[in-house]
C-alpha cells in the first residue's frame, strides 16, 4: 500500500495541525500505571470483594456483641440452668460447669478483647510510625540508635517480654495494652522505616527540601500521606496479632481474671471438661478464630488493593 | 520461504474498551528489518506481545490474523505454541536487567536455550561460549561465569541478544533494545543486531520511540499513531519526505545534533555570575564521583552538562543545587531549583496541582496565583484540581517546572528533565523552557546524556568524563570542533547516521 494511501485511510481523532502529543489524549488512556489514591474509588473497590466483606460483617457483629450484651439481657455471670449441658433448643452453646449460658459468655467475652487488642494495635500503630519516619528520614545516627534498640527488644522472645513485663505491673487489662504495644511497636517502626526509605529517593521529598520546607513538613505532610497506606495494612495484621496476643496471656492467667467471660480465659478455665463437654471450651476458641481471622481477610484485602 | 511476519487487519482492545491497535496490515520477510515507530500508548508494545502470544489475559483480538514464519501461534495448542517460541520467535526488551535472572551465572542461563533444544554436556558449554563470542565478548570465559549485575547495561543486553541468537529464530523481536543504553553502547547494540541480521537470515521487528534510529537501522519503517499504521515505506523517504502531517510533526520535533539551535531572544547578561564553583569533590568511600571540578555559570546562561551514565553529571547537579554533602566551595546567587527527569516521582502524588503550586509559591515568595503560575507553562485551569496520577507525563512536567518557577528564582538545575517524555513532548517542554528562561531571565544548568537536546538550548557545554570536566566551551565550538578526544568519541557516536544527507529537514 502506497504512503498516500495509508494517510487517506488512516483518520486519527484528532487535528492535522495538533498532531503531535495529544497530552490530554494521552491522560486518558496511556497512563495505565496510575497510583492507587486513597479515598477515591478504594472503598467501592473493597466493598466488590466478598472476603473483604465477611471479614467487615464478622468484625461488626463481636463489636456490636461486645457493645450491646447488657441490654440484650444476656448474664454470662449467673447460673442459668443445670452444668454442663450440651447445646439446646434453651441453651443454644450449652452451659459450663457452673450451669453459666455459654452463649452468654461468648458474647459477653467479645468485650475485653475488643478493648485490649484496639487500644493496644492504637498505640503501636501510632508510637512505631512515628519512629519509623524518623529513623527512615533521618537515618544515620537516629536511625541506628533506634533500629539497634529495636533489635535489643527482638532479641527476648517476644511472649517473654510481654509476660515480663504484665507480670512486673500486675494482671490488668491496662498493662496487657501497655505490655502488648510495647512489643509490636518495634515491628511497626520497621515496616514503616522501609516504606520511608522508599519515598524519601523520590524527588518530590527533595523539591520539598528545595523550597526550604522544614523537616517536621517534610515527614508529616509530604511523606505520611505516602505511607499511610502502609500504616494502616501494618496496623491491621497487628490486630489481628494483638487479638491472639491478648487471649494468649489471658488463657495464661496474665489477662482478665475471674468470673471474666474473656475468651482465652474461659479457655482456659474450661479445657479440662473438654472430653465431655467440648461446647465449653471450643466456642470461645471458635469465637478468636472468626475474629483473628476475620481481621486478616480485612488486612489482606486492604493490602491488595492499596498496593498494587 | 514464507515470511517472518504477517499481520492482517489485526485489531486488539483490553477488555471493552476502544481497541488499542487498529487495523493493522504488515508484512516482514525473511532478513528483513522492520521498524515500528511510535510515541507512548500508541500500541507499539502490545504489537510485540501479541506476536509471541504474551498478551495480558484481558486483552484480546478482535479481528485480524497474524503469523509468524507460516504459523499462527493464536490457533496452537500449549505444547505446538511452547515449540514456536522455542524455535521460530525470539524476543529482547528494554530493559536487559529484569530480562536475566539474577541468580543465575549468565554461561547457565544461556545453556539453557541449547538445553531446551537437547544440545548436552561439552557441546553445550561449546555453544555458548561461541554464541558470547559472537555478539562481541572478547573474553567469553569470565563473562560465562559472572552474574548478571557485574555486566554493565550494554553487555547485559548483549546476553539477551545472545539468548536471542541461540534460538535461532525466525523472527527477532526488538523492543527499545537500547533505551536507556549510553549512546556508544547503543551504536554498538545495534551494529551488533544489524550484523546478526545478515548472518541469520531473521526478519527483524524493531520498535522504538526513536525515528532516526530506527530510520538508521531498517530497510522499512512503519508510523503507528494511536493504533492505526499512518505511513509506511522506505526507511529514508519515510524520514526524508515524510507524507503524513503526523509523521511531519514528529519529524520535525526530533532536536537535532547537527543544527544550530534557534537565536536566542535574550542573551546572557555580562557580570557577576549566578553561580561559582571551585574544587567541587564528592566522593563516596574511596571512590571519587566528581573530582575537582570548576565552573561558573552566567546570569541569563544556558549551561548545558553532557556525559554518560556514571560521569558525575547528575552529582555535580545535585551538589550545586544543595541536596548532596561534598567538599570545595559554591557560590550561588538566589536560590536553586531543581527540575528532576521522573514526571512521576517529582511530585507528590497525594496533592492537587493546586496544593502544590501554592505551597512553592509562598515558601518561594512569589506573587501569582496557582492559577496563573499554571497558564504559564501552558497548563489549563480544569488542571488544577487533578492529582498527578491523572495528568499525563508531559503535564506532570509542566507542573515540575512550574513549581520551580514559583518565586523568583538565580538558577535551575535540569536534571535529564526531558529524558522520560516522548519526543513531541520533549520539543514542546523544551520550548518552554527556553521562554521561562528568556521571560525570567533564570540561569540553567541543563543535565543531559542527549546531546541534540543539550545542542537546542545550551550557551556553553561541559563535557564530563569519570568524575572531571573534561571540557568546557561555548556550544558552537564543542559541536562543530571539539577539543578533547572523549567529546569527539560521543559526538561520533551521537551524530545520527542517516541514510543520506539532511537538507531535506532543514
Amino acid at each position: 500500500m502506497s504512503a498516500e494511501g495509508l494517510a487517506q485511510r488512516a483518520r486519527l481523532p484528532y487535528d492535522a495541525d495538533l498532531a503531535l502529543a495529544p497530552e490530554t489524549v494521552a491522560a486518558g488512556g496511556a497512563d495505565a500505571a496510575r497510583p492507587v489514591v486513597a479515598g477515591r474509588g478504594v472503598a467501592k473497590r473493597l466493598l466488590r470483594r466478598p472476603t473483604f466483606v465477611i471479614g467487615v460483617a464478622v468484625v461488626l457483629f463481636w463489636a456490636l456483641a461486645a457493645l450491646l450484651w447488657q441490654r440484650l439481657g444476656f448474664d454470662p455471670y449467673a447460673p442459668a440452668g443445670a452444668p454442663l449441658q450440651a447445646p439446646s433448643s434453651e441453651h443454644l452453646l450449652g452451659t459450663d460447669n457452673l450451669g453459666r449460658d455459654m452463649l452468654a459468655r461468648v458474647l459477653a467475652g467479645a468485650r475485653p478483647t475488643l478493648q485490649v487488642a484496639p487500644l493496644a494495635t492504637l498505640l503501636a500503630t501510632a508510637a512505631g510510625t512515628a519512629l519509623g519516619l524518623v529513623a527512615g528520614y533521618f537515618r544515620g545516627v537516629v536511625d541506628d540508635l533506634l533500629m539497634r534498640s529495636f533489635d535489643v527488644l527482638y532479641a527476648f522472645p517476644g511472649i517473654i517480654a510481654v509476660l515480663l513485663v504484665s507480670s512486673a505491673f500486675g494482671h490488668s487489662l491496662l498493662t496487657l495494652v501497655i505490655a502488648i504495644a510495647i512489643f509490636f511497636t518495634p515491628i511497626v517502626a520497621r515496616t514503616v522505616r522501609s516504606a520511608v526509605l522508599v519515598e524519601t529517593d523520590k524527588q518530590y521529598v527533595e523539591a520539598a527540601r528545595l523550597q526550604g520546607e522544614r523537616a517536621s513538613w517534610i515527614v508529616f505532610r509530604e511523606i505520611l500521606p505516602n505511607v499511610l497506606p502502609t500504616v494502616v495494612v501494618e496496623g491491621t495484621i497487628r490486630l489481628a496479632y494483638a487479638i491472639f496476643v491478648s487471649a494468649g496471656l489471658s488463657f495464661l492467667g496474665l489477662g482478665a481474671q475471674p468470673p471474666s467471660p474473656d475468651w482465652g480465659l474461659v479457655v482456659s478455665q474450661n479445657r479440662i471438661f473438654i472430653q465431655n463437654a467440648w461446647w465449653c471450651a471450643a466456642f470461645p476458641a471458635l469465637a478468636i478464630a472468626t475474629l483473628v481471622v476475620s481481621v486478616n481477610l480485612i488486612a489482606d484485602n486492604l493490602r491488595e488493593v492499596t498496593h498494587r | 520461504m514464507s515470511p517472518a511476519l504477517v499481520l492482517d487487519d489485526l485489531t486488539i482492545a483490553y477488555g471493552e474498551r476502544a481497541p488499542v491497535v487498529r487495523g493493522l496490515s504488515l508484512e516482514i520477510a525473511p532478513g528483513e528489518a522492520y521498524g515500528l515507530v511510535g510515541e507512548s500508548g500508541s500500541g507499539k508494545s502490545t504489537v510485540a506481545l501479541a506476536v509471541a502470544r504474551y498478551l495480558p489475559r484481558v486483552a484480546r483480538i478482535v479481528s485480524g490474523s497474524l503469523r509468524v514464519a507460516g504459523s499462527d501461534p493464536y490457533a496452537l495448542d500449549d505444547r505446538a505454541l511452547r515449540e514456536l517460541r522455542t524455535s521460530a520467535i525470539a524476543m529482547v526488551y528494554q530493559e536487559p536487567g529484569r530480562a536475566l535472572n539474577p541468580t543465575m551465572r549468565v554461561g547457565r542461563q544461556l545453556g539453557e536455550v541449547f538445553e531446551l533444544k537437547g544440545i548436552d554436556g561439552e557441546q553445550r558449554r561449546a555453544q555458548v561460549l561461541q554464541t558470547l563470542a559472537r555478539v562481541g565478548f572478547d573474553a567469553p570465559e569470565t563473562v560465562a561465569a559472572r552474574y548478571p549485575h557485574e555486566l554493565s547495561g550494554g553487555q547485559q543486553q548483549r546476553v539477551v541478544i545472545a539468548m536471542a541468537l541461540a534460538v535461532r529464530p525466525a523472527l527477532l523481536v526488538l523492543d527499545e533494545p537500547t533505551t536507556g543504553l549510553d549512546a556508544q553502547v547503543q551504536a554498538g547494540v545495534l551494529e551488533l543486531i544489524e550484523r546478526l541480521r545478515d548472518e541469520l537470515g531473521a526478519g527483524v521487528l524493531l520498535i522504538s520511540h526513536n525515528l532516526p534510529l530506527i530510520a538508521a537501522h531498517c530497510d522499512r519503517v512503519g508510523i503507528l499513531a494511536a493504533g492505526e499504521l499512518v505511513e509506511e515505506g522506505d526507511a529514508r523517504t519515510v524520514v526524508e519526505r515524510p507524507s503524513h502531517p503526523y509523521t511531519r510533526a514528529l519529524v520535525a520535533a526530533v532536536p537535532r545534533i547537527d543544527a544550530p539551535p534557534p537565536a536566542r531572544d535574550a542573551p546572557p547578561v555580562e557580570g557577576a555570575p549566578v553561580v561559582h564553583v571551585r574544587g567541587l569533590t564528592k566522593r563516596y568511600g574511596a571512590h571519587a564521583a566528581v573530582r575537582d571540578v570548576d565552573l561558573e555559570i552566567g546570569r541569563g546562561e544556558v549551561f548545558g552538562l553532557v556525559g554518560e551514565s556514571g560521569s558525575g553529571k547528575t552529582t555535580l547537579g545535585r551538589a550545586i543545587a544543595g541536596l548532596t554533602a561534598h567538599d570545595g566551595d559554591v557560590r550561588l546567587i538566589g536560590r536553586p531549583q531543581m527540575v528532576f527527569q521522573s514526571p512521576d516521582a517529582s511530585l507528590n502524588p497525594r496533592r492537587t496541582v493546586r496544593k502544590t503550586l501554592a505551597r512553592a509559591i509562598r515558601k518561594l515568595g512569589g506573587d501569582q496565583t496557582p492559577a496563573q503560575l499554571a497558564e504559564q507553562v501552558g497548563l489549563g485551569p480544569e488542571l488544577l484540581d487533578r492529582l498527578p496520577g491523572e495528568l499525563s507525563g508531559g503535564q506532570k512536567q509542566r507542573v515540575a517546572i512550574a513549581r520551580a518557577f514559583a518565586g523568583p528564582i538565580g538558577l535551575v538545575v535540569c536534571d535529564e528533565a526531558t529524558s522520560a517524555l516522548d519526543v513531541s513532548v520533549q520539543a514542546k517542554i523544551l520550548d518552554l523552557l527556553r521562554e521561562l528562561q528568556s521571560s525570567r531571565g533564570v540561569s540553567y544548568l541543563f543535565v543531559s546524556h542527549d546531546l541534540a537536546v543539550v545542542r537546542r538550548l545550551a550557551d556553553r557545554v561541559g563535557v564530563m568524563y569519570r568524575g572531571e570536566l573534561v571540557e568546557v566551551g561555548d556550544a558552537e565550538q564543542i559541536f562543530t570542533a571539539p577539543q578533547h578526544p572523549y567529546t569527539q568519541a560521543i559526538l561520533a557516536a551521537a551524530i545520527t547516521p542517516e541514510p543520506s544527507s539532511h537538507e531535506a529537514l532543514t
